[in-house]
């Protein structure tokens, strides 16, 4: 006896998206590697970049999915953990830069434009690029956990939590624009010059990244799909649709939601620690409110409820994006909005879900 | 009565009925901007007996409830559970881990989860987050919920989503959710409003049939059904006892008859 239909028809589910993602992580090496740069089937590098900033910002939307669509609880802050997941690769990418910026000093360009004469205490560890990543998962989970512990206690939901969170990305971004703060200001890190050794600009680094960036997505991927297929995940959904039935079944609701509200920002804190090496900078408009909002919107277009909606969301509206910032960047907004407005109305499941309740109703 | 000798030494987290009470309720009192919903209400509960509360709206019937499984805190006053489980100290989890199972007034089930899925969450059984993570459904588990699927007449529709059944079904499921979890003392909000005629028999024939193992308090508008069920029954007014006994002798309680019987 199997417990449901929730699990039986994501069965299979995993066996896609590990052959989409072999597909994703040969075919592009060879295209872009493989083949001349004048071949009509070579793949340019900026497209390697487009394409490793979407696998980044699928695992984005994953996470927020996991959060907003499982356990009901909707964060428009999300932006925050991607920063600082960036922030802390992005200061070790900085402390690799070592004598060669313009100031030649081991210092960090923009502290010896400040005038400081050693590093903030916060900067040691940092030149350890295991240290780095460490920190880009630690520190998004700790500052989730006690912001969430925080909220959850006082019994905050819905409109309220996600003002909160609002709140907090905006003060985040008001906190690392100020010069002092230690994180460059508003010019934030970069001018990056190696990863590992690896010099950041070669195509060979570019196509890592993108299969670090790809490999990345799809553990997020099989990891979100065992916790909300667990028994732990159908009570997160129990949460979001009758949480007062939870808390008088014996669950403790709250370190239920501490608990996916902190995976989902470690998740996204890993997001950021791979993106950053690969645009080459980090700085405080990636904590702007509105980017925040554009991450739910990713989620609300591709389907709340589902791990693929996300993912597809997030490509789909990125695509766009993209295109439309190149071909018509005054209308992008708006296409922005009446995307969200269209899906809201017409498709209130996203895509994915709607697709899927179309699959459920010709089999029954 | 026996005076046990020393409770606390008794580490379990089981609740301690050896005075033979299983719910003691003094002196309550709760009361939302002035207006006192419960006034220094008493009320106490042996162990095994099925109870049937009454009242006209805004006696404090839910408000009792409230307090008992801990979503609403009383300003004054004590609700223990047995002689230790101080029920104004603990949350509402806790509380329902100790042994205490609440049925609410509108039929409250998971609707997005299978029936089979509700009765698994519902399963008395460990609530750790690292314990559901990583749960499989032992063979006797499952047993227990084909069990109670069985009880509540569920068994078909096992895979259905619990938001497709019918108000009735839904009724029971939350009942048979409350059974699944195995609680010493159930408070059941009023379970047969908006049943049928055969369906609140069934009912009254189910909550019988489980006072004497368990503790249960039935809070009911309908009184024909009070009257099958009903061995004591308590009437709140104004968030006090009014009149506690057997059913004969509050029908023909004047006070009563005044307040709400004949109204």
């Amino acid at each position: 006896m199997t417990t449901g239909s929730a699990a039986q028809s994501g069965s299979r589910s995993w066996l896609l998206a590990v052959g989409l993602f072999a597909i994703a992580a040969i075919a592009v090496p060879l295209l872009n590697l493989g083949l001349a740069e004048d071949s009509p089937l070579h793949l340019p590098d900026y497209l390697v970049l487009l394409l490793g900033k979407f696998a980044c910002y699928a695992i984005v939307a994953l996470a927020v999915g996991l959060i907003w669509g499982y356990a009901g609880v909707l964060s428009l802050g999300h932006g925050v953990f991607f920063a600082l997941g960036g922030y802390a690769i992005g200061m070790y990418l900085m402390r690799s830069i070592g004598t060669e910026g313009v100031y030649k000093s081991e210092l960090p360009d923009f502290m010896v434009f400040l005038d400081w004469k050693e590093l903030p205490w916060y900067w040691y560890g940092f030149q350890h690029f295991g240290f780095a990543l460490f920190m880009a998962l630690a520190v998004p989970g700790l500052v989730a956990f006690v912001f969430g512990f925080l909220a959850f206690r006082s019994r905050i939901r819905g409109v309220y939590f996600a003002i909160i969170t609002q709140a907090m990305t905006y003060a985040a971004m008001l906190m690392f624009f100020r010069n002092n703060t230690g994180f460059g200001g508003n010019n934030g890190l970069t001018d990056f010059k190696r990863l590992l050794g690896f010099t950041l600009r070669d195509p060979e680094t570019r196509i890592g990244l993108y299969l670090a960036s790809v490999t990345a997505l799809l553990g997020c991927f099989l990891l979100c799909r065992y916790v909300v297929g667990s028994r732990l995940g159908r009570v997160l959904r129990a949460v979001r649709d009758a949480e007062s039935r939870v808390m008088f079944s014996g669950y403790d609701v709250r370190s239920y939601k501490l608990f996916a509200w902190t995976l989902s920002a470690v998740l996204c804190g890993l997001a950021g620690a791979l993106y950053v090496p690969q645009v080459g900078i980090i700085n405080p408009s990636e904590m702007q409110p509105a980017n925040s909002i554009e991450m739910a919107i990713w989620v609300a277009v591709g389907g709340r409820g589902t791990l693929a909606g996300p993912i597809v969301g997030a490509l789909i509206v990125n695509g766009a994006k993209s295109w439309f910032t190149v071909a018509l960047p005054d209308a992008w907004l708006y296409v922005l909005g009446l995307l969200f407005i269209g899906v809201t109305l017409f498709l209130p499941r996203g895509i994915m879900g709607s697709l899927l309740s179309k699959h459920e109703g010709t089999r029954t | 009565m026996t005076v046990p000798q020393n409770p606390s030494l008794d580490a379990s987290d089981e609740v301690d009925t050896r005075q033979g009470m299983i719910l003691y309720l003094e002196d309550l009192t709760v009361s939302f901007d002035g207006f006192k919903a419960l006034d220094e209400l008493c009320l106490y509960l042996r162990e095994g007996e099925l109870r049937c509360i009454i009242g006209p709206n805004g006696a404090g019937k839910t408000t009792m409830m409230d307090v008992i499984s801990g979503k609403t805190r009383p300003d004054s006053g004590s609700a223990f559970f047995g002689i230790r489980h101080d029920l104004t100290q603990m949350s509402e989890h806790e509380i329902a881990r100790v042994g205490i199972g609440r049925k609410f007034q509108k039929p409250t089930v998971f609707p997005g989860h299978t029936v089979f899925e509700n009765l698994e969450l519902a399963l008395r059984g460990s609530r750790s987050l690292w314990h559901t993570l990583f749960a499989k459904l032992s063979g006797e588990q499952q047993d227990r919920i084909a069990l109670g699927l069985d009880t509540v007449g569920l068994s078909d529709e096992a895979h259905l989503p619990a938001g497709q059944l019918s108000h009735g079904q839904k009724q029971w499921l939350e009942i048979g959710m409350l059974l699944a979890q195995d609680p010493k003392l159930l408070l059941v909000d009023e379970p047969v409003a908006g049943l049928s005629l055969s369906e609140t028999e069934r009912t009254a024939e189910l909550l019988s049939s489980l006072a004497g193992t368990h503790t249960v308090v039935v809070v009911e508008h309908d009184m024909e059904f009070v009257r099958q069920i009903a061995r004591t029954v308590t009437v709140l007014h104004e968030g006090r006892v009014l009149a506690e006994g057997p059913m004969e002798k509050i029908q023909a309680d004047a006070k009563v008859i005044s307040v709400y019987l004949g109204s």
